[in-house]
Order: C-alpha cells, then structure tokens, then sequence
C-alpha cells in the first residue's frame, strides 16, 4: 500500500494477473517487502494479534450464528444446544466468548504501547483516530455479543447500558424507546443486537484496512520514536517481522487456550448460566472486565447526565490526544516526567477497573472519584501543560545508532 | 477512664471494618463455602462415573421431585465422559418416565420416555412451581452448577487463574446442601417457611434441608451420610452443567503441547531469523 512495488512475478499467470489486477505487487508491497524499523519490541506484534484476534472471532462467530436463535424464549436454551448438541459447540462457544477478552487485553496492551511511544503524533493522527473508532466499534460489538447469550447479566446489562441514554434532556426517553423498539428489553432488542453484532465485524474489518493503510502510508513509529532515515534503520516486513509477530502470535494463544480449556468462565459472570427474568433484578450488575473503568468513571459522578458525559467523554477524548499532548517528542523513553505520569495513568485505569466491581459507597467512591479525575486530568491538565516545561533527554540520530550503541 | 478508651477502639476497629468490608456487610453475607477435593479438578480432571451415578440417583429420587433439568436429556446418560450408563440403561432410565405427548389424532397422551426425551419437569408450569413451593420456583438444574458462585476477593481470584479453581458452583451446591441447622443462631429471625443454611446468602433459603443421613440407597457401599450425598450430588449438577468437561480438559492438553512445541520452534526460527540483524 505504499509507493511502487517492485514485485516482478516470475510465473506466466500471475504475470497476466498483474498486468491486470496488481493484487501480488500490493500484497508484496504491504506484508513483505514493506520496510519496518529494525528496532521493534514486541509491544510491536499486537497488531498482528489483534488481526488474528479478529479472524478468530469472524470464524467462530459465523458458525454459532448458524447454530442460535435471536429469540427471548430461545435464546438461552440454543446456547445452551451449542454447548450440548452441537459438535465442538462448547469449544467454539467458549473460544468466541474468551476470544472477545482476549481481543480486548490485546487492544489495551495495543493502546498503551501507542500512549507510551507517541504513536498517535504528527504525521500518525488519522492513523490513531482510526483506532480510536475501532474500539468504539468493538464496544459495542463486544455488548451487544454478551446480551445474545439473554442470561440474567445480558438482560440486566442490556437494561443499564440503553437506559443510559435517557439521561440525554428532552428526547432521552424517546430514545431509549427507539433504541429497545419498545418500552422495555424485549425481544425487538435481542433482534436488532443480534443483526448488529453480525453486521458490525465487517465494519470492524473495512476499518482495520484504512488503519493498516493509514498505517503503511505514515510507516511504523518505534521505540525510539525517531523516523527511518536511511535503510540501515529499517529491515524488510517478511522475514522480521513475520516471525516476529508468528512467535509472540502463538505465545499469546497459550494463554487464550489456557483461559479456553481451562477456565471458561473465569471471565464471566454466573449469572449469565440462569436464563433471562425481567422480574428478578440480581444481586449486583457488573459489566464484562474490559468495560470495568468506564463502568466506574460512570458511577463516580453523582449526576447522571453527567456521568454518562464523562463515560462517553473518557473514551472520546482519545480522538483529541494527538493534540492535547503538545511535546515534540514522540517516545516516553526520552521523557522523564511523562514516564511517570503514564504509568499512574495506567494504574489509574487499572484502579477503576477494579473498582467498577465494587459497589459505589465509603472509600470506593473517593477512590474512583481521585482516579477519575486524574483519568481527565492526564489528557486536559498534564499533557499540554508537560510539552512546554518538561526537559526531555537528548534523541539519538537515528535508529541504528541507538540499536548499536545499546550493543555497544 | 479505661471504658472510654475501650469504647474508643471498639468505635474505631468497627468503622475500620465497617470501611473495609461495606460489600459483604451490605449485599448478601455469604459466607464462602469450603474447597472440597473434586475429580474433576485441575489440568488433567475427569468425572468419577461411579460418583456421577450416585449423584444421578440422588436427584432422581430427591431433587427431581421438586426441580426441573430439562437441557439435560435421557441419552446424555449414555455420553462420553458422563455418568457411564449403556445405551440400554440409558433406554431403561427413559422408560421410567411418563412424558406428555399427542397421538396421531392431536388428542394429549402420556407415553414412555425415549432416550431422546428431555427430563421431564416436575410442576406444569413456572406458576404450579411457584404455587407449589411457598412462591419461589425451585430453579431448574441444569446449568446451575455453572450458575451459583461466590467472591474469592481480590487477590485470590488472581490466584484463582494460575490454580485453574472453577469448582465454585460444586463447592457452593455441596456445602448449601450439607450446611443446614435446625435453629437459625441468636438474634436471627428466620422468615415465616424459610430454613436457616450456613452458605446461601442472607442464611434464609425457601428449600428445606433435602437431604438426611440412609435416605437414598448406595449401592457400591459409599457412606450414606448426607456429606457424602451432597458431594455426589454437586458433582452431578457440575456434569450436568458442563457435560463436555473431559473432552474439553483432555483436547486442553493436547493442544498447550502443541502450542509450546510450535512456539519453541518460533522462537528458534525467529532467533536465527534475526541473527544477522542484531
């Protein structure tokens, strides 16, 4: 997907292909000539992962879809045939409901590792927009999967998450009525989440190829946040990066089949095993783990509108870092100050994720009210104001110099 | 002087508790139940037949009278890494029961059942439960051992995940069952029809005690206590929640095996890969 490739098949066929669809040369050009920086670490092979990720999730979800029933008196008892009836049904049932974790650790892994190397700036701006939208989209995929399951936690995660839109003044509660297609959780709503959790992966994937594009246009950041200037910086996609990616790929599949084989429910709630009852609210509601922190930003503020702004705030304002963070340098390696502040970010984030599991009274609250409030305090406060006044270490030249002189 | 300042640290220690523990005081008071040793535990767990068998028997003869299980089929019996039953036994089990049917003229009948059935409930419907049981339907049991869980708290759920405990449901069924008193503790006032049990949360459960020590016979001379019953049980709900299990565990290892081969490999390859650049 970038410049001119100089792929020159040899074989007869492809060479009329080419000549008529340049689908070998792109190929070529994208996964195998493509200059990657020499000094990737493997934060870097995330991508490759969440590819993967998303491939698995396609598959998986394709064949349960042959196999369940978008009903609110069938719903549960055909996931429930899945897991019984259907051959190797628990096998792709629990790969698709543990792929979905798994999807989202690497795509936070994905994110911090763009925070902490500046991946976001100049020139890379619609590159991580892009992924900004991306999560938006595996949000909502990610929901809308856990309520076809129509156990007590869908059904109740269901009723929270659209009853926050009716917050919004005046139209919030025609909204809610619009979202439903009626006046409560019924089966309209299974219907139409179950058609756009099938719909949305695909919009998934026609994003992925405008990142993956967006991405090839800018070129990979690295560690060092400096940009390749000569060949020596760079090695060819295929074979490093290939295998680079192929090895971490399969040690992270350990640990998906770990939690696959060994502990499917570890992730999930059990309430979600005792079918749907719209009159038996449970004990407590608690969202999957990866919707923990926004969960907690929610309910640290005491208004409602309000929370549900900065719940949608926390994750917008992603979209806006390449501007709020204001320093000229890109890589947290030669920025002492943002260092520290990016690992209290992450323990911030790590905090309400713990704290969405516990109810909101006594110190719970103070806790997700600090963390919340240094969640926007990074990007509003720290960010602009660090690029005027932090000193940051000197850069090196260029990226084999500081492989080398690391060696060295 | 000296109850003043007893009565100082009793304040202070209560709302240190009180800071400390706000889920547990406030929500249920569950008390988590004891770890028990399950065959079906760890990496390499497997159901015990002879146990799935005994535990069968006790919801037949207990259980079924007042729960459904209607996932669960005559011919699961009959699986693969369940209870062990021939195809015969499990027709023979299938004949036992009375299944609501139509004959040929659309004119409601009662037949035997096939292996094909599905458990039969015990009440009509979810309202001729509810009526029959004090207003609460005894829940259905065929995922329940999946459905019942308690709190390890932070950091044993952590721990949880490198020990592969996902025994929740059978150890919480086995000590519910088995942690029934006769008189609630001081200061406990039980609600009008409803028992006192350790482990259920709030103590105050709709079910009476189901089991008593001789009541289900044993035929391969396993203790007929109600310890032993409530185990068997617990390990026959979980087979009856998670019927692949055994598969499940055993394809697990075959697969961790190929998955670390395959990742030395790469990790070899990508080293000599790489060689030439570092």
């Amino acid at each position: 997907m970038s410049g001119h490739s100089t792929y020159q098949p040899t074989n007869r066929v492809l060479q009329w292909l080419e000549k008529r669809l340049p689908i070998g040369g792109l190929v070529h050009s994208s996964f195998i000539a493509y200059p990657t920086p020499r000094n990737l670490n493997y934060w870097w092979t995330f991508g490759g992962i969440l590819s993967f990720m998303l491939g698995v999730q396609i598959i998986t979800g394709i064949v349960l879809a042959m196999h369940y029933t978008p009903h609110v008196d069938m719903a549960f008892r055909s996931v429930e045939g899945i897991m019984r009836d259907v051959n190797f049904g628990w096998l792709l049932r629990y790969l698709h409901a543990n792929g979905a974790a798994m999807f989202f650790l690497a795509v936070y892994i994905h994110m911090f590792r763009g925070m902490y190397y500046g991946s976001y700036k100049e020139p890379r701006e619609v590159l991580w927009i892009l992924g900004v939208i991306l999560y938006l989209l595996m949000m909502a995929t990610g929901f809308m999967g856990y309520v076809l399951v129509w156990g007590q936690m869908s059904f109740w995660a269901a009723t929270v998450i659209t009853n926050l839109f009716s917050a919004i003044p005046g139209v919030g509660d025609a909204i809610v009525t619009w979202l439903w297609g009626g006046y409560a959780v019924g089966n309209p709503t299974l219907n139409r989440f179950y058609s756009l959790h099938y719909l949305l992966p695909f919009v998934i994937a026609g994003v992925v190829v405008l990142h993956v594009w967006a991405l090839h246009v800018t070129g990979q950041n690295n560690p060092t946040g400096i940009e390749p200037k000569s060949d020596k910086d760079t090695v060819p996609f295929t074979p490093y990066a290939t295998v680079k990616d192929g090895f971490l790929m399969v040690c992270f599949c350990i640990l998906f089949a770990w939690f696959v084989f060994y502990i499917p429910n570890f992730l999930g709630h059990s309430d979600n095993y005792i079918p749907a009852n719209p009159a038996v609210t449970p004990a407590e509601i608690v969202p999957e783990w990866y919707y923990l922190p926004f969960y907690a930003i929610l309910r640290s503020i005491p208004n409602k509108l309000l929370g549900v702004i900065a719940l949608f705030g926390s994750i917008g304002i992603l979209a806006f870092l390449p501007w709020l963070d204001t320093s000229k340098v890109r890589s947290a390696r030669y920025r002492p100050l943002f260092r520290q502040f990016f690992w209290l970010f992450v323990i911030a984030a790590i905090g309400l994720g713990w704290l969405g599991t516990k109810p909101p009274e006594g110190i719970y609250v103070i806790l997700a009210r600090i963390f919340t409030f240094y969640y926007f305090a990074f990007f509003l406060i720290v960010l602009p104001l660090l690029g005027i006044f932090e000193k940051t270490k000197p850069l090196p030249n260029s990226i084999s110099e500081s492989v080398l002189g690391a060696k060295a | 002087m000296k109850s003043k300042r007893l009565i100082f640290a009793l304040v202070l220690a209560g709302s240190l508790a009180a800071m400390a523990l706000p889920a547990s005081a406030q929500l249920t008071e569950q008390v988590p139940p004891p770890r028990l040793k399950w065959s079906f535990a760890g990496p390499f767990g497997k159901y015990d037949e002879a146990q799935l068998q005994r535990g069968f028997k006790i919801y037949k003869e207990v259980c079924a009278n007042c729960h459904s299980m209607d996932m669960v089929s005559f011919r699961n019996l009959a699986d693969p890494g369940g209870p062990g039953f021939s195809e015969a036994q499990a027709e023979a089990v299938a004949a036992e029961y009375k299944i609501k049917d139509l004959d040929d003229l659309g004119n409601p009948i009662e037949r035997a059942g096939r292996p094909a059935d599905h458990f039969p409930a015990p009440f009509a419907n979810e309202l001729a439960a509810k009526a029959a049981n004090g207003g609460t339907a005894p829940p259905d049991m065929s995922t329940l051992a999946k459905a019942r869980s308690y709190s390890s708290g932070f950091p044993w759920f952590v721990f949880d995940m490198f020990t592969q405990y996902q025994e929740q449901g059978p150890d919480y069924i086995a000590a519910l069952v088995s942690g029934f008193k006769d008189q609630p503790p001081k200061g406990f006032t039980l609600p009008e029809g409803a028992h006192y049990t350790e482990y259920f949360p709030g103590h105050a459960i709709a079910m009476p005690p189901p089991l008593q020590p001789g009541q289900v016979t044993y035929d391969d001379g396993s203790p007929q206590t109600v310890e032993q019953y409530s185990k068997d049980v617990a390990a026959f709900l979980m087979w009856a929640a998670e019927p692949h299990l055994d598969a499940r565990k055993r394809i697990g290892f075959q697969v961790m095996i190929f998955l670390l081969v395959f990742a030395g490999l790469m990790y070899f390859t990508k080293k000599k890969v790489w060689s030439a650049v570092h």
